[in-house]
């Protein structure tokens, strides 16, 4: 298979680590579904996590900023430091993280309200009161940045889910980047969108990582070829119960990954012989 | 098999139109026609015997032992008494009890699951046992007098407060996981994605719940009268403590009397009773399709 990899021959790979994953394990109730997993994500980087269904990356990536937190039965083991502090230290305040590390869904989720509501919601339940002419310029800007602003800017009232699946997705992008984020995580983006929506997102991910760190779980080979500057392969094995588990097998620069991998198992899964 | 799939196929008798299905299709209209029957007969009969009565005076007069002159007016302001404080007094608990259940409770805690088990079996409680319940709490709270506007609305209160956090809760689960994760995902608080989140996209479904409650409880008679709301009663009620009486009371008390005119009079209120109640759930199915949220 011919893979179109992302050209890094003039690319500056970045010194400055923005998350470190020291050895993390995540659990769900009993179900022990993460082990062991360390890898490093760059500033001003795109990292993408890929792998076959159940191979974890998905749930690496909710541990970025406490999203699993969320699910009740989830316990995460290990240490994720965040420019240097353990997201995880009992005095971390779960919101303030994810106010710093955003998160774009795989399945486009605007709030059932305006698009300009959508925008301004994360600036208001940061900073409480906003002025309207602050609110305004902050609209402008990220639905701007997300390349959505001449499609929207006389339909601003209108209800951000009479938007096509595309346009949410970036309006969706548009509302993360509002609170001014440090980290963009990315849920398999464009999993629901058509080819010409999902090379916008590609693009729009481009231009992004010029002011922010991006990490992008996807199930597609090609995309993380275009877009990534490193990859991290994730897989699914099976421990001697018999139990299910993801573990990463490798990380690094995109363009050694998928030219000429350390790992067997990388270049199998490549070269589409498994997954 | 073959021959079904030739152009002409679509041509001709459907399959549909057998005579077993044309049976059956027969049953289905008959059932609706008997329930629309009964509804309609109900109509029509209260109609006609109440039409002469239905007038001005059903409004502004007072009950009272001639007929000619008796109206529902002490009735209907009771009515809107004791349904309007036991609005105030359920619809803030309900919701709040709701989203504290569906929205921050640990479902997994045998305590909460206990709860929830007891408020869908409270919602299936004859009412005359909320009835029994609210004599026996007046009781305790030193009131004497058992028929006041507090006691009826403490005994409706307790009639639908299960319903509305019932419909609070489906409405509040119909919501999707997506939107909360949204707006957990860029720094909401918990609190602040119910209220900002949430429980606005939920409104349409409560407030629906909400009115055929609310209807449930204008029309409920049995726990009133056990607290003695068959009463004669000839002034507006003027506070929480005041005697009262209520809609259906009046048209129990009524149709029960000897003279034929205060039948007449109980047909009456019977069809303005079902006006304000087919209005209500009405506007409950307008509200519902109006605003119903397709996700």
């Amino acid at each position: 298979m011919e893979l179109e990899v992302r050209d890094h021959s003039s690319f500056a790979y970045s010194e400055t680590t923005i998350l470190e994953i020291d050895r993390l394990d995540v659990h769900y109730a009993d179900n022990h579904a993460v082990r062991d997993v360390s890898l490093n994500i760059f500033a001003n980087e795109i990292t993408a996590f890929i792998g076959p269904s159940g191979c974890g990356k998905s749930t690496v990536l909710r541990s970025l900023n406490r999203t699993n937190d969320l699910v009740p039965t989830a316990r995460v083991a290990g240490r994720v430091n965040y420019r240097g502090h353990d997201l995880y230290a009992p005095d971390v305040d779960p919101i303030e993280v994810r106010r710093r590390i955003g998160m774009v869904f795989q399945k486009p989720n605007p709030f059932p309200k305006s698009i300009f509501e959508n925008v301004a919601y994360g600036p208001r339940v940061t900073h409480g009161r906003v002025s309207k002419s602050d609110l305004n310029e902050i609209v402008e800007q990220s639905l701007t940045r997300a390349g959505l602003w001449n499609e929207v800017k006389d339909k601003l009232d209108q209800n951000g889910m009479a938007l096509s699946g595309g346009q949410q997705q970036r309006l969706c992008i548009a509302r993360a980047i509002a609170t001014n984020p440090d980290v963009l995580l990315m849920d398999e983006p464009c999993a629901s969108l058509d080819p010409i929506a999902t090379s916008l997102i590609e693009n729009l991910m481009l231009d992004l990582v010029k002011d922010y760190t991006v990490v992008i779980v996807t199930h597609n080979m090609q995309q993380a070829a275009r877009v990534s500057d490193r990859t991290a392969f994730f897989t699914a094995e099976i421990d001697s119960t018999g139990a299910r588990f993801g573990s990463l097998i490798e990380i690094d620069k995109t363009d050694k990954m998928f030219n000429n991998p350390s790992n067997k198992r990388t270049e199998d899964y490549i070269a589409g012989r498994f997954g | 098999m073959k021959k079904q799939l030739e152009k002409s196929s679509i041509i001709g008798k459907s399959h549909e139109k057998t005579f077993g299905s044309v049976i059956f299709l027969g049953i289905l209209w008959l059932c609706l026609l008997i329930a629309s029957l009964f509804l309609l007969t109900l109509f029509a009969s209260l109609i006609l015997k109440g039409m002469g009565r239905f007038d001005l005076s059903l409004f502004g007069n007072y009950n009272n032992t001639t007929p000619e002159d008796a109206g529902a007016r002490a009735a209907i302001l009771g009515t809107l008494f004791v349904v309007g404080l036991t609005a105030v007094m359920t619809i803030p608990v309900g919701i709040m009890a709701a989203i504290y259940l569906e929205e921050f409770a640990d479902k997994n805690r045998w305590f909460n699951r206990m709860i929830e088990l007891n408020i869908q079996n409270l919602s299936a409680v004859p009412a005359i046992l909320f009835g029994m319940l609210t004599l026996g709490l007046l009781d305790l709270m030193g009131f004497l007098n058992k028929n006041i506007v507090f006691g009826g609305a403490l005994a409706l209160s307790l009639l639908i407060l299960p319903v509305i956090i019932l419909t609070t809760r489906e409405a509040l689960r119909a919501v999707p996981q997506e939107i909360r994760a949204g707006s957990l995902a860029l720094g909401a608080t918990d609190i602040q994605t119910v209220a900002r989140q949430t429980l606005p996209a939920a409104v349409p479904g409560i407030a629906t719940g909400t009115i055929l409650a609310i209807s449930r409880a204008i029309g409920e008679a049995a726990p009133l009268l056990l607290l003695g709301a068959l009463v004669f009663i000839t002034y507006d009620p003027n506070g929480l403590t005041a005697g009262f009486t209520t809609m259906p009371i009046q048209i129990f008390g009524w149709s029960s009397a000897a003279q034929d005119e205060f039948k007449a009079l109980a047909a009456a209120a019977s069809v303005l009773l079902l006006v304000i109640l087919v209005s209500m759930n009405g506007l409950a199915i307008f509200i519902r399709n109006r605003f119903a949220k397709q996700w």
